[in-house]
Formats: C-alpha cells, sequence, structure tokens
C-alpha cells in the first residue's frame, strides 16, 4: 500500500477496568475524508488521542507515509504533520488570536510577521479572522476558525477534528465543509468523527465503525442512509420512536403576546409570542441557534418573568418563578445540561432533589429527606437506561447522553401536565436519542402537553405533531407536520436561514 | 502641629525604601498566580526570608550573603507548597494559610538566638553625578542596591509575560491548564518554577524589611506584609506596573502617615496608621472596575492530568 498515508494495526489502550481501543487497524489515503463512528464510550476519543501522540498504545503500531509512527508527544505528532482541532476548544479565552495560534505551533514566526501569516491563510480558506482580537469575544464559529487556522499553518497532512460541528449553526457548517473540501483537494487527509450521521453522509469518502473499542465495519457513507450508519454503531436494529395517534386534548398552556427582553448583552429579545399546546400534543419549534430559543424557555421556566403573559389551565401564571411554576405543572430542561439543567459537581440524588423537591415532596420543613431523594434518583436511573456506578457520581463524571437521560428522565417521571425542552439530544449518540424522543412521545401519549425546541429538523419531524419556527426573536404561525415540506419549513425559519436549511437538505438528500 | 517638619524630597525617597518588601512580594505573586496557582503563603515565606536573611548576614558580615540565603530559603519553603498542591493535589487556599502559619512559628524559632543583634545593612549606591542632580538625585539615585533590583524586577516580569514564548505559555497555562496540558506543555513544571521563582521574590522582600528597613530581627516583623502584596496583586489586575503603583503608594502613605504623625496632626494615630491599608485598596478597586479584571482562568484550580 505505497498510497497509504496513515496506516494503523492492531492498536490495543486499555485502562484499569475497560479496553478502551482492542486490535484497531485501518488506513488513511492522501486526500480523503475519512469518518470515524461510533456510539459515546467506543473508543474514538482514545484512538485519536493515540495518533496525536496524548496516549501512548499498549500494544501495535502505526506506520505514517511509510515510517514507523510512535509520538512521543502532542509535538512529535505536530512535526509529523498531524493536527488536530479539539472537541471542547483548547483555547485561552484572555490572549489573543495570534497568541493562541502561537501557542500551537513549536517554532512560530516573530508576531508581526505570524499576523501576516494569518490573514493570508485565514483568507486563502474562507475564514477571515483578526489576529489581534481576544478570543474571549469571539463566537463559538469564530472560535473553531481560530483551531483550524492553528493547525492550517502547520501544513498538516493529516487533520483530526474530533466533533466539529456541534457548537456550529447551519451557515457555519457550510462555510467549515467548503474549507474542508478545499483541503482534501490540496490533499491534505481528514479523519472525522462526529455524531451527526447526515453530515458524514454529505463529506465523507470512507467510514470506520467502532463499537466497544473494536473496527466493527467499514463502509462508504455516501452508499448508506443514515439508519443503515446507526445501525452499525449500536450493532442493533434501530428503534425508530413510534407515536400513537391521540387526539389532542384541550389547551394546557397559552402564551399571548408574550415580549422580553433579554437578560444578557448578547441575547435575542423576544417579539409579541403567541402558542397554545393541548394536552397530548408534541409542539416542535425550530429555528438556528440563538434566534430566541434560550430566551423562551426562560420564560416558560420561570427564570425570566412575563406577568400576564403566560396561561396555565386557565391561571395566570406569568408572574411565577420556577418553584411556584413546578408545583402547578409546568417543568423544563434547559439546553445546557453542565451548569444549567444539572449542578457538575453535586451527586446525581442532589440533583433530583434540586428540581424534583417541590413535586417529589423531598423536603419537609425545611429538612432534606435523602432516602427518598435517592429513590427518585434511582428511579431515574433505572426508568431512563441512564450509565453510571450509582446515585452518588457526581453529575459531571456522566457522559452526555447519559447525563442528558438524567435530566430528561428526572422531569419526565415528575408526572408535568407541561413538558418543555430545549435541545434535548445535543450531542448524543442515535441510541440515547432515539430513546429521549420516545420518552417525550410516551409523556404526550400519557396526556400531556411537550415543547420541543430543537435544531435537528429530522427530530422535529419525528416527534412533532405541529411545527413552528422561531426567527430573530418571533414566532411562525404553528402548522401541521404531516405533509410539511423542506420549502414550507424554510419560509417558517425566514430569511438566511431558509436559504441554508434548503441546502443542507439538498446536500444531505 | 508643624507640618513645615516634613521634606517631600525625604518623603518620596523614603516610600521608595518602605514600598520595597511588599513590591519584590508582589512581584513574584504575580507570576505565580499568572501561571494559575494562588498561595496564600507569602507572609511565610517572607518571614522565613527575613530571619534566614537575618541570621545568614549577622554570622557571615555580608548583607548580599544575606539576601542570596533568603532567596533559597523563601523557594525551599514555597518548593514544599508546591510539592503538596501540584503532586499530591492539595486544596491551594488551605495550603498556602499552613504555609504562613508554618512560616512564621519556625522564623520564631530560627530567629530565637537573633533577637537584639544587630546586622550589617546594605550600603547606599551614590551613583556618580546621576545623585548629584537637584531634586530628582536624592529621590532616585541614592538608594541601596535592592531598590533598583526591586525595579528591575518588575520590568524584567512585564517585558517577559508580555513578548516572550516562556512568558506566553506560562500565561496559557495559567489561563487554561486542560489546553496548554493538550497542546503538550508542561503544566506542573512551569508552575513549579512559577512558584519557585515567588517563594524567592517573597524571601528577598522579608530580607529586605530584617537586613535594610528596621534592621533587626523581631518575632512576627513582617507584620502582615504579605497579605498585602496578595492584595496589591489582585486589585493591580495581575498587571506589573500597577503592582509597582499599588506598592509605592502603600509605602507612601505609610511614610506620609508617619510624618504626620511625628507633626502632630489632630487625627487620631488609630486613622492614620490605618489609612495606606484602606487608602491602597480604594485607590486599586476604583482602577479595576474600569476595564477587564484579568484574573487567570484557571486560578487557583487543582491540574490532574488524566486522559
Amino acid at each position: 500500500m505505497a498510497d497509504a498515508l496513515l496506516t494503523l494495526d492492531g492498536l490495543r489502550k486499555a485502562y484499569p477496568g475497560v479496553v478502551a481501543n482492542d486490535d484497531v487497524s485501518f488506513t488513511i489515503k492522501p486526500g480523503e475524508v475519512h469518518a470515524l463512528l461510533g456510539e459515546n464510550g467506543a473508543g474514538k476519543s482514545t484512538l485519536v488521542k493515540m495518533i496525536y501522540g496524548l496516549v501512548k498504545p499498549d500494544q501495535g503500531a502505526m506506520v505514517l507515509n511509510g515510517v514507523p509512527f510512535t509520538p512521543a508527544n502532542p509535538a512529535a505528532a505536530r512535526a509529523a504533520g498531524v493536527a488536530m482541532v479539539f472537541q471542547h476548544f483548547s483555547l485561552f479565552d484572555a490572549l489573543n488570536v495570534a497568541e493562541n495560534i502561537a501557542l500551537g505551533m513549536d517554532n512560530p514566526p516573530h508576531p508581526r510577521e505570524l499576523s501576516q501569516r494569518i490573514r493570508d491563510v485565514s483568507n486563502a480558506y474562507g475564514l477571515p479572522l483578526d489576529p489581534d482580537r481576544t478570543v474571549g469575544d469571539l463566537s463559538a464559529g469564530e472560535r473553531q476558525r481560530v483551531e483550524i487556522i492553528r493547525c492550517l499553518l502547520q501544513d498538516p497532512k493529516l487533520l483530526i477534528m474530533d466533533e466539529p460541528t456541534s457548537v456550529l449553526t447551519p451557515q457555519e457548517v457550510e462555510i467549515l465543509f467548503t474549507t474542508l473540501r478545499k483541503l482534501t483537494a490540496e490533499g491534505t487527509a481528514i479523519l472525522y468523527i462526529s455524531h451527526k450521521l447526515e453530515e458524514i453522509r454529505a463529506l465523507c469518502e470512507h467510514a470506520t465503525i467502532l463499537r466497544l473499542g473494536q473496527v466493527v465495519d467499514t463502509c462508504d457513507p455516501r452508499e448508506k442512509s443514515a439508519r443503515e450508519l446507526a445501525e452499525m454503531m449500536v450493532g442493533s436494529t434501530l428503534h425508530v420512536p413510534s407515536r400513537a395517534e391521540v387526539a389532542p386534548g384541550e389547551v394546557i398552556l397559552s402564551v399571548d403576546g408574550l415580549s422580553l427582553k433579554s437578560a444578557t448583552e448578547f441575547g435575542t429579545n423576544l417579539h409579541d409570542i403567541h402558542l397554545e399546546v393541548r394536552a397530548g400534543e408534541v409542539l416542535g419549534i425550530g429555528g438556528v441557534a440563538g434566534n430566541g430559543q434560550d430566551e423562551l424557555l426562560g420564560a416558560l421556566s420561570g427564570e425570566a418573568l412575563a406577568p400576564g403573559a403566560i396561561t396555565l389551565k386557565g391561571e395566570a401564571i406569568g408572574h411565577l418563578g420556577p418553584n411556584p411554576r413546578r408545583s402547578r405543572g409546568l417543568l423544563t430542561a434547559p439546553e445546557e445540561r453542565l451548569g444549567h439543567a444539572a449542578a457538575p459537581d453535586m451527586s446525581l440524588t442532589e440533583n433530583a432533589l434540586l428540581t424534583g423537591s417541590v413535586r417529589k415532596h423531598l423536603t419537609e420543613k425545611g429538612f432534606l429527606k435523602w432516602g427518598a431523594a435517592e429513590a427518585f434518583a434511582l428511579r431515574i436511573i433505572e426508568a431512563f437506561d441512564v450509565r453510571t456506578p450509582g446515585p452518588d457520581n457526581a453529575a459531571r463524571s456522566l457522559s452526555g447522553g447519559n447525563l442528558q437521560k438524567f435530566v430528561i428522565g428526572r422531569e419526565i417521571l415528575q408526572n408535568p401536565d407541561v413538558l418543555a425542552v430545549n435541545q434535548p439530544t445535543w450531542g448524543v449518540d442515535a441510541s440515547a436519542a432515539a430513546d429521549i424522543r420516545q420518552a417525550l412521545l410516551d409523556l404526550a401519549h400519557h396526556g400531556a402537553a411537550v415543547i420541543v425546541i430543537s435544531q435537528d429538523l429530522d427530530e422535529l419531524m419525528e416527534v412533532a405533531d405541529r411545527f413552528t419556527a422561531l426567527n430573530e426573536g418571533r414566532l411562525a404561525d404553528p402548522v401541521p407536520t404531516r405533509g410539511l415540506t423542506v420549502e414550507d419549513i424554510g419560509l417558517m425559519m425566514g430569511g438566511i436561514s431558509g436559504d441554508m436549511t434548503d441546502d443542507t437538505a439538498e446536500g444531505a438528500a | 502641629m508643624n507640618l513645615d517638619q516634613i521634606n517631600p524630597i525625604l518623603l518620596i525617597a523614603s516610600l521608595m525604601v518602605a514600598a520595597t518588601p511588599i513590591l519584590l512580594a508582589a512581584i513574584g505573586e504575580t507570576v505565580v498566580e499568572k501561571a494559575g496557582v494562588l498561595n496564600l503563603g507569602v507572609e511565610g515565606m517572607m518571614i522565613t526570608g527575613a530571619v534566614v536573611g537575618f541570621a545568614i548576614g549577622v554570622n557571615s558580615g555580608s548583607p548580599a550573603l544575606g539576601f542570596v540565603g533568603a532567596a533559597i530559603a523563601g523557594a525551599a519553603l514555597s518548593m514544599l507548597f508546591g510539592v503538596l498542591v501540584l503532586y499530591l493535589l492539595s486544596n491551594q487556599v488551605a495550603t498556602g494559610l499552613g504555609l504562613t502559619l508554618f512560616g512564621l512559628g519556625l522564623s520564631a524559632l530560627i530567629g530565637k538566638p537573633y533577637e537584639g543583634m544587630k546586622v550589617p545593612t546594605l550600603a547606599k549606591w551614590d551613583i556618580p553625578l546621576l545623585s548629584d542632580i537637584p531634586v530628582l538625585g536624592p529621590i532616585l539615585f541614592q538608594h541601596d542596591p535592592m531598590v533598583y533590583v526591586s525595579i528591575g524586577l518588575i520590568m524584567a516580569v512585564w517585558y517577559v509575560l508580555k513578548s516572550t514564548r516562556a512568558g506566553l505559555i506560562l500565561r496559557a497555562v495559567g489561563e487554561n491548564h486542560d489546553a496548554a496540558h493538550a497542546l503538550g506543555y508542561k503544566v506542573i513544571r512551569v508552575r513549579l518554577m512559577a512558584i519557585a521563582f515567588g517563594g524567592a521574590c517573597a524571601g528577598l522582600g522579608g530580607a529586605y524589611i530584617s537586613l535594610v528597613r528596621v534592621p533587626q530581627w523581631v518575632e512576627g516583623m513582617t507584620a502582615g506584609a504579605g497579605w498585602i502584596a496578595l492584595a496589591i496583586v489582585v486589585f493591580a489586575s495581575w498587571r506589573p506596573w500597577r503592582v509597582l503603583l499599588g506598592a509605592y503608594l502603600f509605602g507612601g502613605i505609610t511614610v506620609l502617615q508617619l510624618n504626620l504623625q511625628a507633626a502632630g496632626v489632630p487625627i487620631p494615630v488609630e486613622y492614620l496608621s490605618m489609612s495606606p491599608y484602606v487608602i491602597t485598596i480604594l485607590v486599586l478597586v476604583l482602577i479595576s472596575t474600569r476595564g477587564k479584571h484579568g484574573a487567570p482562568g484557571s486560578l487557583g484550580r487543582i491540574f490532574h492530568a488524566s486522559h
């Protein structure tokens, strides 16, 4: 195989109690986009850390360009032409763009020369970037550009990207893909890790599928459907959420003329929002990130007060805070798992207490009922298949998908009359996402009203009875999901966001 | 009351001397905190430097050797803190407080035989020509060498942090240790070196009190200077030149209020004595409310290189 760029042969890495990778072998060719697929915990991260020199393999060998490749540290990997864009950005907020990039280089040129090169390279690849700006002030997409430019300045032969699109808007994803295609045309190989199967189908020519640390399959993702890919990852037939037809009942929650100024400087103000949800119905709210999703959920949860605008079962609740709303049956689960929906360093029992104390009566006269709280946490863990050693573990120690199951499960088990969730399956692997969607549908089936805010249109099509979209803080009139076309959705999302939806949908088709 | 006794030239000249111990300790702590470590043991390292510097000064007859010994002693004590915090992952706040208590006790023990002794002190430099300039000469160019060393250190730290790769790496480690580790930088090694530098500076600051300012050994003689140094670092927003400003402000008001006491100003002595602390903190708070605060992102957080 003279044309192989990187060959992995029988790589194995074991940690105490778990084999992260076992006998992993595959080949990456120059100029190809190679996808690495697998559920959370399948060993993708460990594998790329071995290639990038952060972790040493216990067994096996790597060959880069025909030469044995055993990077002792990331600097050695970079010197050999391997660059990596991290899932959680490895950036320094207080430093400026040029300083951040200099830190990722082994022999950075003089600052003035470096700034010029940053401008040149970033413009050449369509990722404009000002080297003097402080990284802390940049958007998620711009921050990722910093990482990518940092890699590109080293002229890498292999670029590793770990979940690069999880924090990007669809527009930014398109720009990124254009850049990546330009790179592969120049002969750079890309190892691409993502949960988003449609993206992999649009971008990658070759896929290696990992399950429990082993290579279980390889394929050309362009010839497979997203569902087939998901089933290869999970190793069993994927359960597609099923929906039982229920005639919607009476209106439980109505929002009437809600206008709200955002609490944060960079937030979106809400303008004159009207919506109604009925018992047994799922209302899907789409839209590109940053169009008022967080603010709308905050207004529903009671974090932001909106006197007179919200009615729950005939009672005005707009002036009430979160706990009175919980006791009346309106529960919410915000987007950010760590730090908003759950307190990262507190145990699962404590986190169960935090929102469950009102409806599950977990406190008495100001004292905590630990036994009852732990029993509640255990019920969530069991009912929602949360993988954790026990309820005493800190929320931070759970993987994203498991914590999300816990956070959603915690609200569902409190038997809400109305449940509003924001991005319920963000960064969650395919099987956990299917479980969460099924749970939301079951909840509606049992007579609750459910509001799902999401940027994943496929998800909304799967679960929602009616669909609407947020655009610059305004909500379109809801329409039935059945029979809705991509064009309709694009029009509802409005302006540029509508165009983008068309593009991504076509790219995926 | 006789305000005519106060000579502004002497006042400014002596404020530089009064501020030097705090300046030395604070610039060291700035580097430590820029690397992401909060060492609350400054007071303990200062007093240890004071007693070791004094003892070596007495025994060898050389104040210069005393300063060298004080720097080594401060660095050695800080390494105790470094090992506990960086390798054994102990809590930085608790360990730093423990270091201060340990240093106070240890210095009392070492210093017992030296109480009431005299020590040769540093000679003042009369820099030729420059010291003859009217007004500026006596203010700027008739000090002992450590005053110039302390200003040189401020300049060096400012330059290294701002313009060198080593400084950039140090700031990166303090800003986000996980990211620095992911990029392949040795977080623990960088921090250990920063802590040692901070310890050596605190030791020098302490020795300046016992060898130049007082010059005598008295138990507990640093009298909270280490804590003021810590406060100055925070309110100076971790910037070297503001550290200089804060230290000289504190030194200036200390000297001024002593002069006012001597002149018999009809303000209760207690108010005058507390004024340096109050005014320094007020001024630096006013400065730091504007613009960015700039606390290093990983300050005080425990780093563990888990995979």
